[in-house]
């Protein structure tokens, strides 16, 4: 079998197409990301992703790592995402010993989760505003960002890889402050996400830059694995919080934001609406934390009973994987991550097909791309 | 389709198939020669519609590589994992399936960068992550002098 070089891609384009190199460096990558862009005059011929910048191996180190290690590694893939990582790994790790967390970590566990992803849709909605020129978005984004960041750090001490959920429970208790300061982010995030709209959702410049533009269809988000809010503007049902509840998610009702245009505005308006949904989930739980242990007594060296183990989470990018293959040691033989942001990277090419290159940034934008979790 | 009807009907449809219904999925294991036909029946069968392949990665298991694929149908909703076995441990080639789910086509081209197993007939088969010439870190025997500290 010939492997293909990347020269031989470039010598197969037609005479007259222009080869652009976008990245590592570029801003609106969020990260380092490069993509070789095939121009047709202004349009988008195709766009070859090169990942890979920072590849740290995670998934090797992680054979050298026992459980409650792994953990620390989870946050540094989907920084945006840490809780919803780390409580992955968490219930993998309960699930193939049998344990039982308490109720009152289910309760915790989910409202972390869903503080950290409208954290995460706050810094997304503000540096898509800002890809596409909107500079005020990135103030009003960040500014309510760090009110969720300020609790988290009065809890746990961190503000962007936290590791506080580990296998068995919590690491600590939360702060005696924070059922007090949660509700209160809920009362002024209430007021400021119609901020938001008026903001962006009403800006005729916006729309006409995100309105039809970067269509996927619901068959070509399925087939490419596009899922959580990416997947879920093209009407893909496919939210693992839905399909199969862990945590608390039971027990709290909620709507799945669909939408059926499948454009870059679609993901957009998913990922607001979400916001309000993750708020509603959150009042449902926070005043009815039981009361209890925030840790079962797990042993202090964890073993996974030898065979093959797996659990999806959805994060505030989509749908996370963790499969281990264990052979009843401390560490895994081998672990592996189903990260959403690898899936849905690659269906940029067929976004791109046809659109103007100043729309790869805004395409890209809307995908909510976050590069170490590609990478791993 | 419920866990135990769905893996009769498979049985019933591939009697060469070892099929396991005790796990938490129904899992199946199946030849790497008939691999490629039993994916095209899972995607198109209406009794199966698995069009969704949710994830694939590959185990070094020292004497032969494994590749789980774990498909679920959006329609159905139910799940499968399908395992293979490469008893080639030099130089194992298994089919793509880049033909049936998009997806197939980067997450093949993940496991040949990291594990080396190569995919006859993928249209794109380049290393994803690393350079050429660096070597397959998943694999077990992998050995890096600078980088690794032996313990």
């Amino acid at each position: 079998m010939q492997e293909v070089e990347f020269s031989d891609i470039l010598t197969a384009q037609e005479d007259g197409d222009y080869i652009v190199n976008i990245g590592p460096q570029h801003p609106s990558t969020h990260g380092v990301m490069r993509f070789v862009v095939s121009l047709k005059g202004e349009m988008l011929d195709y766009v070859v992703p090169h990942c890979g910048y920072i590849h740290r191996g995670i998934e090797k180190m992680c054979e050298r790592m026992t459980y409650p290690q792994i953990i620390h590694l989870t946050d540094r893939m989907d920084y945006l995402s840490a809780h919803m990582n780390n409580e992955a790994v968490s219930i993998l790790v309960e699930k193939a010993l049998g344990v039982e967390v308490p109720e009152r970590v289910k309760y915790i566990r989910t409202i972390l989760s869903e503080l950290q992803r409208i954290a995460s849709h706050q810094l997304w909605w503000a540096a898509f505003g800002m890809d596409m020129g909107g500079l005020t978005c990135f103030f009003y984004g960040l500014r309510d960002r760090e009110k969720i960041l300020d609790i988290f750090e009065e809890s746990f001490g961190s503000r962007l890889l936290h590791s506080f959920i580990c296998p068995g429970g919590l690491m600590g208790d939360i702060h005696p402050n924070f059922q007090k300061r949660t509700k209160e982010f809920i009362t002024y995030f209430r007021k400021k996400l119609p901020e938001y709209d008026q903001l962006l959702t009403g800006n005729i410049i916006f729309e006409q830059r995100t309105k039809g533009m970067g269509i996927m269809s619901k068959e070509d988000a399925i087939s490419f694995g596009a899922t959580g809010p990416t997947g879920r503007g093209s009407n893909f049902a496919c939210d693992i919080r839905k399909k199969f509840p862990y945590s608390a998610y039971d027990k709290v009702d909620f709507k799945e934001i669909l939408y059926t245009e499948g454009d870059s505005w679609a993901r957009y308006k998913v990922r607001v609406d979400e916001m309000w949904e993750s708020m509603k989930i959150i009042e449902q739980l926070i005043d009815n934390i039981p009361e209890g242990d925030y840790s079962t007594k797990m042993k202090p060296i964890i073993k996974l009973p030898e065979g093959e183990y797996s659990q999806r989470v959805e994060t505030a990018k989509g749908d996370l994987g963790v499969f281990v293959v264990s052979k009843g040691e401390k560490y895994p033989y081998r672990m592996h991550f189903r990260t959403p942001n690898f899936s849905n990277l690659f269906v940029i090419s067929q976004l791109c097909k046809g659109n103007k290159i100043a729309d790869l940034i805004a395409i890209s934008g809307s995908l909510d791309l976050v590069i170490p979790d590609i990478d791993r | 389709m419920e866990k135990e009807q769905l893996g009769l009907v498979l049985a019933e449809l591939f009697p060469a198939m070892e099929v396991v219904t005790s796990g938490e999925h129904v899992r199946v294991k199946a030849a790497p020669a008939e691999f490629h036909k039993l994916a095209t029946t899972l995607r198109d069968d209406s009794r199966f519609q698995f069009d969704f392949l949710f994830n694939l990665y590959g185990v070094d298991r020292e004497d032969k590589f494994s590749l789980i694929y774990n498909f679920e149908s959006t329609k159905l909703g139910h799940i499968i994992d399908i395992e293979t076995d490469l008893a080639d441990h030099d130089n194992p080639v298994m089919d793509t399936v880049s033909d049936l789910w998009k997806t197939a086509e980067f997450q093949e081209r993940e496991i040949y960068d990291l594990m080396g197993v190569k995919f006859s007939n993928h249209p794109d088969l380049r290393r994803l992550f690393l350079e050429d010439g660096w070597g397959f870190p998943l694999r077990k025997d992998y050995k890096d002098d600078i980088n690794f500290i032996e313990r």
